[in-house]
């Protein structure tokens, strides 16, 4: 039996009180932001074009042809993140077009998460360039939030030669919004005590989730800033814009709670896609064919890296003036098939497209995903021979390109159009879009 | 995915030859720079991950003393580079 003395409970209450406290205290979250991340690397490594106005743009022979990021120089001329390179160029003659190296680019994103892991093993990523981190349990020995924050600037500065700015609050809306506030190299403190005043003023789209379309109709009933959402009643901004009226009014009273995501905690893969805007608009049924067949290799093959069989396949379709559809479809048995995915998806194709536009952009996504090992019930009707040959052909494949490169084999479909077949989703789009909310919806 | 290297004329790769420990650690003992020369390392006085705004990079820094001159050897991933005229 435990035979404590006096003191010794004294002590153990003590512990147990402070760690009551440590778990009521307000948790301390920042934002880091690295500045114009892509154009910094690009400076960083060409001290010639240092001082002048830079861009990075995607390639525009492939139709890529945006402002991927700029230096300031480059935005005191007005230049946006998203435009056409030739109206930036209309804007800033002199401007310095590059081209992205997305290699470079991944491996500072991961040097930053390096400095970051040496202060919490809460980092959540957010793109290449942003992350968030719960430091709430490492205050007691490096520092207050602000302290942390600071630290951690100076040696992104020191370390990478980029910049980074910090966001400091007892959320991850808030210490975003921080973050956005004080650019470049800069720590914005945003409290419990003083978001009234400081977030609230802020204009309504500021806030993560609140995109065009939503402000739009906030403001069409008055609703401007940030402060107007957190005073409306959430009843009836659910009643305006479903759920998200409500979760958009928790984030403007600082009410998110939603924890920075433990590293290797990723979350649970649900669907693997590729989407790809191609090289020249398609205008027939075979052009949509010879896509689907890229996509859905890539879909394929990623399916068997992780592996996961899907139930579902979904399409999407987005037409030369922008107008998209996406429709789905199930699978009789789970499948990793590239010729299966490609089959489905050019009969959902056929089935929901009506030829008035050439097609601008396709995408292939499988969903519904299960493990590849799991147990599937044979179907009497099929023949299962053969369907084992050809996943065995497919594994094969995805041998020789990773030893010999992707284009080393190629379906014969595929020659028909070199720039088409030339396309290669998944080494060319490794870069994929996040979201705040993990896929699986609300928290 | 492939990083593109790029050229500029303050980062020069250099040959390095190295100590290794039975530890796995190891120590750059002498450097070639690109005219062929080879300069003995007498001593390595600070080792730490730095950015070289001079030559465009970042890597881990070594505080190099060859002779009486101090230069920072930079490894850059699988690479080691210096700045020119700082040597």
């Amino acid at each position: 039996m435990l035979d404590l003395s006096y003191e010794s409970a004294i002590i153990i209450e003590q512990m147990f009180l402070e760690n009551a406290v440590d778990v009521m205290k307000e948790r301390v979250i920042l934002h880091s932001d690295l500045n114009n991340f892509y154009a910094s690397v690009e400076c960083l490594h060409r001290p010639e074009i240092r001082d002048k106005p830079v861009a990075v743009c995607g390639d525009p022979l492939l139709r890529h042809g945006i402002v991927l990021a700029k230096n300031y120089p480059a935005k005191a001329t007005g230049i946006q993140t998203g435009e056409a390179i030739w109206q930036a160029q209309q804007k800033c003659p002199g401007l310095v077009v590059l081209p992205p190296n997305f290699g470079l680019y991944l491996r500072f994103a991961r040097l930053a998460r390096e400095i970051y892991a040496s202060y919490t093993d809460q980092v959540e990523p957010f793109g290449l360039d942003e992350a968030w981190l719960d430091v709430t349990g490492s205050c007691h020995m490096c520092g207050d939030g602000r302290e942390i924050a600071n630290r951690i600037r100076a040696r992104i500065k020191e370390e990478l030669g980029v910049t980074a700015s910090v966001g400091v609050s007892y959320n991850k809306i808030f210490a975003k919004l921080g973050s956005d506030m004080k650019k470049p190299d800069a720590t914005t403190v945003i409290t419990s005590e003083s978001f009234r005043s400081m977030v609230w003023p802020l204009p309504a789209g500021d806030l993560l989730y609140v995109g065009r379309a939503t402000k739009r109709k906030l403001a069409a009933r008055g609703i401007v800033s940030i402060g107007d959402i957190a005073v409306t009643d959430p009843a009836w901004l659910r009643s305006l814009l479903g759920k998200w009226g409500e979760v958009l009014w928790s984030f403007a009273n600082g009410l998110d709670d939603s924890p920075v995501i433990r590293m290797g905690e990723e979350s649970q893969i649900k669907s693997v896609g590729n989407s790809i805007t191609t090289p020249r608009d398609l205008e027939t049924d075979e052009d949509v064919e010879m896509t689907f067949y890229v996509l859905s290799e890539s879909v394929a093959e990623r399916m068997r890296e992780h592996g996961f069989k899907c139930r579902t396949a979904q399409i999407y379709i987005r037409d030369k003036n922008l107008c998209s559809i996406s429709a789905q479809d199930k699978f009789l048995r789970p499948t990793q098939l590239s010729s299966d995915l490609a089959e489905k998806a050019m009969s959902l194709f056929r089935a929901h497209y009506v030829w008035e536009n050439p097609i601008r952009s396709l995408g292939v996504k499988g969903t519904d995903l299960v493990a590849a090992d799991s147990c599937e019930q044979l179907s009497l009707f099929e023949d299962e021979e053969r369907r084992r040959k050809q996943e065995k052909i497919e594994a094969a494949v995805d041998g020789l390109r990773h030893r010999f490169g992707h284009f080393s084999i190629q379906r014969a479909l595929l020659l028909q159009d070199q720039k088409l077949g030339a396309i290669n989703p998944k080494e060319d789009h490794v870069i994929h879009p996040v979201a705040f909310f993990k896929e699986g919806g609300l928290p | 995915m492939e990083e593109r290297r790029y050229c500029n004329p303050d980062k020069v790769y250099v040959s390095v030859k190295a100590l290794f420990y039975p530890d796995g650690g190891f120590k750059p003992t002498s450097l070639i720079w690109d005219d062929g020369c080879e300069y003995a390392i007498d001593k390595v006085t600070d080792i730490r991950r730095a950015a070289s705004l001079k030559a465009g990079g970042t890597g881990i820094r070594y505080t190099c003393r060859i002779g009486n001159k101090t230069v920072y050897l930079f490894l850059e991933e699988d690479r080691w580079f210096m700045e020119r005229g700082r040597g």
